[in-house]
Formats: structure tokens, sequence, C-alpha cells
């Protein structure tokens, strides 16, 4: 794997305390899914993610029918689409708009796709001030940090990182209780709502009978940032699409109980187009942002496609024994997580991380918890699979290949086989019967080595199973 | 594994076959099932081995397997490596009907749950994340358990959660492979078994493994060796 | 361009051709259970009590005007234009300002208001949400930027839940430019896992049930 990959992971490793933020966090997550799934809780759990599944494969395959109805729909409420095929294409329209608009203070809703395309940044250098709202967000953003977990972006940060990144950054004074830095954010992020010129939101879904974008949170700021300014512009991937608002009685349901173990977030705004004749407050324009940026691409790989069901709900990440101990800054891009290890190469190509989809012992743990039934371990050994196609192709870790074929020739030959066995089992270094600790200098590479620098190794047993077989 | 590691575990399958009136044999050729090189993404050495399993069990009545994870193998992931040889396809889809994971062979096939074993001991019980979420594997392990005599079978908290062997992974990620092992341990002695019982070979060698460095006075046990107990 | 590119790469990606219809979409899953009003209400209090809101029954109008009046005793308050609201008696309680029309002036009020009034479209009895549907009677902010929401409802606006809601109104987007399902009162727990109420959205989330 490469360099920053394995550092990245065993730093994450070596820090204890993260080590339980992660995990006590991720654990909380997970158990309170597991208990509002239930049979008792949600009776049809199994048949709404079958429907779920089923709703998001028609849409992905009759897309283009969808996205034009969107379309339509948006307009005919006094909305606008804009169709962007990468990040550069999103910041000159926004960017566009807010200079005709005389626009320069943004507010911002929490949203991945928006991490994605490095938004925020692109617009900075643009010399728009940006401010993200939801307070874990806000946090990492003082930090000039990634988020750490699809819903707690702040997961890894202790109440002193954030005491120090207020004082720092906000000119107060240093406070480190939890309910008053809350208070304090709410307090200056209060202030931007209400000065702010723009409100950029992603979009959890799109309604395509509707042309409406559904969002969902605990904490009011995007409901602020959709309200409060004069213009609201959401981004959305394409593949967020849903076919009607009825469909949300399917989807309303599995979310917000699979990403944080609710009934339903605190507020479910579906919004479509400025506000109408007579209402009172709202924005006055209103611009949905299509975007592809690779999705276009994944939506072409039959096998792969399903990737793109994904209601970034987080219960992979709750769910995965890899994540829960890595957490999200050891992936190699924003989305980390088991759906991090899908997407990441179809989007940024395998040679990115060739390591990454290896980074997994295929528990199968996410499959069973996704919302869309999304087969994640099985597009985890095609994706393996393909990184082994290319290294043959480059010629790239041929020693592998090489043991691998060894492999397979000793296994299709009984005789070597257990000629082999005998050979192992008499090179093993013999303590008394007990477990092994270590191999002499010689032995210890490789498989050897990495395995011994965790865990001991039972002893060869004297006699093998067919040769117990035989004297029966 | 079990032939060169373990075979006192293929002894223990094999006794409670033969005490339930079964007829065991034991084909000499066989090897592997060819799931490390498939799960590592060398698809084509995993076929080659496969070849040679389907060779080796193509007339066997039922083939019992001592590991969740191979049954799986055969019975989920033949197919897709040969997806597009029908022959092949043919014969990998008829054997998969005549594979069975030890646990599952005695519950659902043999129809028992009673076979007489005695174990006393405080255990508790490590489901191998391919039995469960795979096979489907569950309750059987169990219900073949609360039938040995002796037995007090406590429960991990969290239930379900990988021991993080995962094939190569194992080592290609060791540590974190070692932390997420340490996390099972850590269940494990939360318990205050003595024992720890699995139907997955691969599972017990990385719990031991684990146990036996941090000097933990646990000792792993297949679930054939328990219910060949008397 | 953009939009004709992208639509033509996943025409390619599908092996569609322009205007070709869409399969037949699954159908869309709306299953109403059958709960009496007495067991709506009951739910609809538990669930919301369970996150920290509060439910108050009257049996009259008259009784709910009484409730929210010593609930907003000495504090600044802020009404919508809703007429039951009005049938209640509640805008023109002292201390309350209502009939705001103008959107600047309505903001400014909010912020410095302590507490909101409104009433809402529906409740759900199985989530223990609020519907709130921006019209000219409910303004959004009303109910998102005082740190107090109260909400004043006749019980025969309490639907079972979602199901039923969408049942009601399959297209919102045909009505209203926002419909927001207020469930419990804001909250986070970004650090430290430590939950706090009242992050951007009102801390405090109080419904009156009238009838």
């Amino acid at each position: 794997m490469s360099i920053q990959f394995d550092r990245k992971i065993h730093q994450t490793l070596e820090n204890a305390n993260l080590q339980l933020a992660v995990y006590t966090a991720t654990g909380r997550l997970k158990d309170g899914r597991t208990q509002i799934v239930s049979p008792a809780e949600l009776p049809d759990y199994q048949e709404l993610r079958t429907e779920a599944h089923d709703l998001k494969k028609h849409v992905m395959e009759n897309l283009d029918h969808y996205l034009e109805e969107f379309e339509r729909n948006v307009e005919a409420h006094g909305g606008h689409v804009v169709y962007a095929k990468d990040a550069t294409e999103v910041t000159d329209f926004i960017v566009g708009l807010a200079k005709e608009r005389g626009a320069r203070r943004i507010v911002k809703a929490k949203s991945m796709t928006s991490e994605e395309l490095d938004l925020n940044e692109r617009l900075e250098h643009h010399g728009l001030e940006a401010v993200e709202t939801d307070l874990g967000e806000f946090i990492v953003q003082l930090a000039h940090e990634r988020p750490f977990h699809i819903v707690g972006p702040s997961l890894h940060k202790t109440r002193y990182d954030v005491a120090e990144l207020f004082t720092k950054n906000l000119g107060v004074e240093r406070e480190e209780v939890p309910e008053k830095q809350t208070a304090i954010a709410r307090k200056v992020l209060r202030q931007k709502f209400l000065a702010a010129d723009m409100g950029i939101s992603g979009a959890n879904m799109l309604v395509a009978d509707s042309g409406a974008v559904v969002l969902v949170e605990n904490e009011g700021n995007i409901r602020l940032t959709t309200s409060a300014p004069k213009i609201h512009i959401a981004v959305a991937g394409i593949e967020k699409m849903i076919p009607r608002a009825q469909d949300l009685a399917t989807f309303l349901k599995l979310l917000a109980r699979s990403g944080t173990g609710q009934r339903l977030s605190v507020y479910t705004s579906i919004l479509s187009g400025p506000r109408r004749e007579g209402e009172i407050d709202g924005p006055d324009e209103f611009y949905v942002v299509l975007l592809d940026n690779g999705r276009t691409r994944v939506l072409a790989d039959r096998a792969k496609r399903q990737s793109l069901y994904c209601l970034r709900c987080g219960a992979c990440l709750n769910t995965c024994p890899v994540y829960r101990k890595i957490g999200g800054h050891s992936f190699p891009w924003v989305y980390s997580g088991p759906i991090g290890a899908i997407i990441t190469p179809q989007f940024l190509g395998i040679g990115h991380e060739p390591a990454l989809p290896f980074a997994s012992s295929l528990c199968g743990a996410c499959a069973e918890v996704c919302p869309v039934k999304i087969e994640i371990p099985e597009l985890l050994l095609t994706l393996r699979g393909e990184v082994r196609k290319a290294e043959t192709r480059d010629r790239k870790n041929l020693l592998e290949k090489l043991a691998f074929r060894l492999f397979a020739w000793i296994m299709t030959h009984p005789r070597l086989y257990e000629m082999a066995g005998r050979a192992a089992a008499a090179m093993a270094p013999s303590e008394t019967g007990g477990w092994i600790r270590s191999a002499p200098a010689l032995m210890n590479i490789g498989p050897l080595r990495a395995w011994l620098s965790q865990r001991d190794l039972p002893p060869a047993p004297p006699k093998s199973f067919r040769e117990l077989w035989r004297r029966r | 594994m079990v032939d060169q590691l373990m075979p006192q575990i293929g002894m223990a399958m094999v006794e409670v076959l033969e005490r339930l009136g079964y007829r065991v044999d034991f084909p000499e050729q066989q090897t592997c099932c060819g799931q490390p090189a498939f799960n590592s993404g060398y698809r084509a050495e995993a076929r080659t081995v496969a070849l040679h399993f389907l060779d080796t069990f193509d007339a066997s009545e039922a083939v019992v397997v001592p590991s969740g994870s191979c049954a799986s193998m055969v019975k989920n992931h033949y197919a897709s490596l040969f997806e597009k040889e029908p022959a092949m396809l043919a014969r990998a889809e008829s054997l998969a009907g005549r594979v069975w994971e030890f646990s599952e062979f005695l519950t659902r096939v043999a129809g028992v749950e009673d076979v007489g074993a005695r174990f006393e001991d405080v255990v508790t019980y490590h489901d191998g994340c391919h039995s469960l979420r795979e096979m489907g594997i569950r309750e059987g392990p169990r219900r073949l358990l609360a039938r040995v005599r002796g037995l007090d079978l406590r429960e991990m908290q969290p239930p379900e959660e990988c021991c993080g062997f995962g094939g190569t992974f194992a080592v290609k990620f060791a540590e974190l492979s070692g932390a997420m092992a340490r996390t099972k341990i850590d269940a494990i002695l939360r318990t205050g078994a003595r024992t720890v019982v699995s139907a997955d070979p691969s599972c017990l060698m990385q719990i031991q493994g684990v146990l036996s460095r941090a000097g933990a006075p646990v000792r792993t046990v297949h679930l054939a060796e328990v219910l060949a107990s008397r | 361009m953009s939009r004709d590119h992208i639509l033509h790469r996943i025409r390619t990606a599908l092996g569609r051709s322009p205007g070709q219809a869409a399969a037949d979409s699954p159908a869309a899953r709306i299953r109403i259970p059958e709960v009496d009003m007495e067991a709506r209400i009951t739910s609809f209090r538990t669930r919301l009590e369970e996150l920290a809101g509060h439910c108050h029954r009257a049996a009259t109008p008259e009784e709910a005007r009484t409730f929210v009046a010593a609930a907003i005793a000495g504090k600044c308050a802020l009404a919508s234009n809703a007429p039951y609201l009005a049938e209640c008696g509640i805008a023109a309680l002292s201390g309350v300002r209502s009939g705001i029309t103008d959107r600047a002036e309505l903001r400014e009020l909010c912020a410095t208001a302590e507490v909101g009034i409104t009433s809402a479209d529906y409740a759900l009895a199985d989530t223990g949400t609020l519907v709130m549907i921006s019209s000219p009677r409910e303004a959004r902010m009303i109910s998102l930027l005082p740190p107090a929401h109260i909400a004043v409802l006749p019980r025969d606006r309490i639907l079972t839940g979602l199901d039923e809601l969408l049942a009601l109104h399959p297209l919102p987007s045909n009505e209203t430019s926002s419909m927001v399902l207020i469930t419990g009162p804001s909250r986070t727990a970004d650090i430290e896992q430590i939950l706090v109420r009242g992050v951007h959205g009102p801390g405090e989330v109080t419904v009156v049930i009238v009838g």
C-alpha cells in the first residue's frame, strides 16, 4: 500500500484517545440503529430495504428520464437547474452568480458533495467567504481539516481542541464546556446566517415529480441556510434522485434510523423553488446544480452501478470493524468507510490507492446494515480482481502473483501439497508444544513476520490430519 | 488448514459423524477450496484450485466442511469463477447443493441437536463472519451447544464482531488485524468464559494467537471438538 | 453545453435514447394504519416527550390560550398569522406580536423574540412530528429563530404518520416552497458526543393539542 495509507492507519491505531473516541461514537450510532430497526420497532424493515433498493435501481436505470422530469418541475416552480460536469463548472456557476448579484457572504450547510469538490477552498480563492454552519463542520473548517465521519465531522476533536480553535479564531475567551461552546458557535453563526447573501446546501434526495430537494438535519442550520439568504443553491450528485414525493414514505423511514438511530431527524425539509406568491419568507432565487464528476462513468458499469444507490447515511461506517479502528482520516478521499472503499477507486481510479479494496476483512457487516442493499463485499472483491489485472498489465507486484501461482500449482498437486506441509512442519520452530512467539531471523520475513508481529502461531502438530486418517 | 495445523478438528468431526451413523470418507487428493487466492483478487488461480476441488468431490454424496468460510466459498462464490463456462458452472452448482458446513449438516441435514456430548466449562461462542452473514448460520451452533452436558454458554457483548482474520488481510494489514482481534479478546474476557468455541478454524487461529500473545488464560476449541467430547 | 453532454453520457451508459419513456417504476408504498384519535394523541405525546419536547392538552381554545399566556409570561413572543391562533385568542395576547407580512420586519422580530408561536398544518403521531407548510399564514422563521417554539393545533390535524401525510399531499411542492417536518428540539452531539439542545433551531418545543 502507499506509505501515506500505511502511516495514517498506524498513527490512528497508536492514538489511544482517538481510538476510544471513534469506537464509542460509532458504537452509539451502531447500537442506536440496531434498536430502532429491530422487529419490535420497525417490523417491515427488510421489506423497506428491498423497496428502497428497487426504487434506486429503477431510477439509476432511467436516470435521464428522471433528470429531465426533475428539471421541468424545478422550473415550473420558479427555480433553475444547472448541470455541472466537475468542480470547476460548479465553482464558475456560483462565482458567476455571486458576481452578478453582488453576493460575497455565503453560508453553507453540511454537504459531502461540496467536500468532494473542495468547494469552500475554490470559493475562497475567488474572494467569497463560505462559512460552514453545522457545528461539527464549523469546527473542522476552523481546523482546516476534512470531516472525520459522514454524520459526525468533528468526532475526533475533544472539547480542549474546540476551546483552542474558538479562542484562536473567534476572539472569544477560552471555554471548555461543550454546552457553552455550542452557545458561542450559535451566536457567531446566527450573525452569519442573517447577513449572508447566499446559502449553499447539498441534497439528501432530489424528487423528480416535485422538482424538490430534501434535506435532513438535527441542528437547524440547514433550514437557516436555505431560508435566510435571498439565494439558495443546492449542489447535488445526479444519483440523489428518487421518483416521487410519495417515495419518501420508504426512504425517510430508513435514512435517519440507519444513520443515527432516530425515527426521523429533527428537521426534514422538502424545498422547491423560491418562495411562492404570498409566502412571507424564504429565498427569492432557487438553483439546483446537478453534478456529474465521475458519476456517469460509474453508471456505465453495470456491476458496480449500485454504488450510486448510497443515501450517505453512514450506517456502514458505524458498523465496520475496520472504520471503527482507523477512522475517517485514514482513508485517501473524503468518502470513508466501506462506501468510501468502493467509490474511491471508481471515481479516482484504482491506481489512486491500490491497497484500499484490500483494507477489509470482508466480514459483511456493512452489507447487512445498508438501507439500499448495496453489495459492498462483492464490489470489494470485484475491485480486488481489477487491481490484480492492472498489476499484471503494469508488471507490478510480480512476486505476489508468482506466490499465488505457486499456491495454485501446489494445491492442484496433492502429493506436492503433502510434501510442502511436511517440510513446513519440520522447519517450524518447536517450542515445547506451546504456541510460537517469534521466528529465527532468517525466517522472520514477509507474511510470517507480519503474523508474528501481532499474535502467536500454533505449533506444528506431530501428525497432519491425513496422516492420522491413514492410521485409523 | 485443519489438515496441516489443527488435525484434531478433523478427527473430532469424523467422530461425531460416525457416532451419528454416517459413513465418512476422506478423498485424499483434496487440498484447498481456493479462497485465499479468490479473496486476494487472483481469480484465475482461484479457479484452478476450484477445479481441483470439483474433481475431488464431484462424486461425493455430501461434503461436510469444518469451516464456514470454506463452505461459503464453494456454495456462494464458485459460481462467479465459472460464470462463462456452462459445463463447469453446472458442476459447481450441483456441488454447492451438497456442501455443508459442519453445524449446518448436523442441524439441517441430520436433523439433530443432541449428539451425546459432555464438555464441562464456561464457554463463549464466536460466529465466523462468513458463517454468519454468507451462510445464515447463527442459531444452529447455539442449539447444539445448548444440549452439551455441563456446558455454560455466555454470549459476548457486542455480539457478531469480526475477529480481524480476513485471510491475507491478517498479514497485509497486520496491525489493524491485531487491533480488531484485541477488541474481540476484550469482549471474550468480559464474559468470564475460559474457552472460546467457534466453527471456523481461521478465526480460532487468529483469536488463540492473540490470546496466547496476551498471556490470557483462555483457550480456543472448535465446535467439533466440543461435540466429540464425552 | 454540460446539460446535453451529461444527459448524453447517461443515455450511452444505459443504452437509452432521447425521449425514451422510463420503464414502469415500482409502486409507491403508502400504508396507513388504523389508529383512533386518543391512541394517536398518546403516541404523539410519548414520542415528543422522549425527545425532551413538551406536550400539553387543552380541552378548549380558551384553555389553550390560558396555557400559552402562562408559558410566555414576561417574555417577548412572536406569533404567526395562522387563523387558528386568532381563533384561540392567542394572537391577541399581550406580549405577542402578530400579523407580520414583511420579510425584513419578521426577521428582525424573530431575531429578538424569546418565543415563536405557530399553529401547524399537521402532526404525525408515530414520530412526534409537526408538519409546517410555508404559506401566508405560516412563515418559516417563526419556528426556527426564537429559542423556544410553541405550536397550537386542533386534535383533528393529528395524522397517523408520514404515509398518511403523503397520501393527503402527494405533491407538496405544488402547494408550497417549503414543507418542514419538525421532530423535537434542535440538537447536536458534535462535541465529544455530548448532547446539547438548541443549537440553531429552538431548544424548547411545546405542542398544545386542543380538543
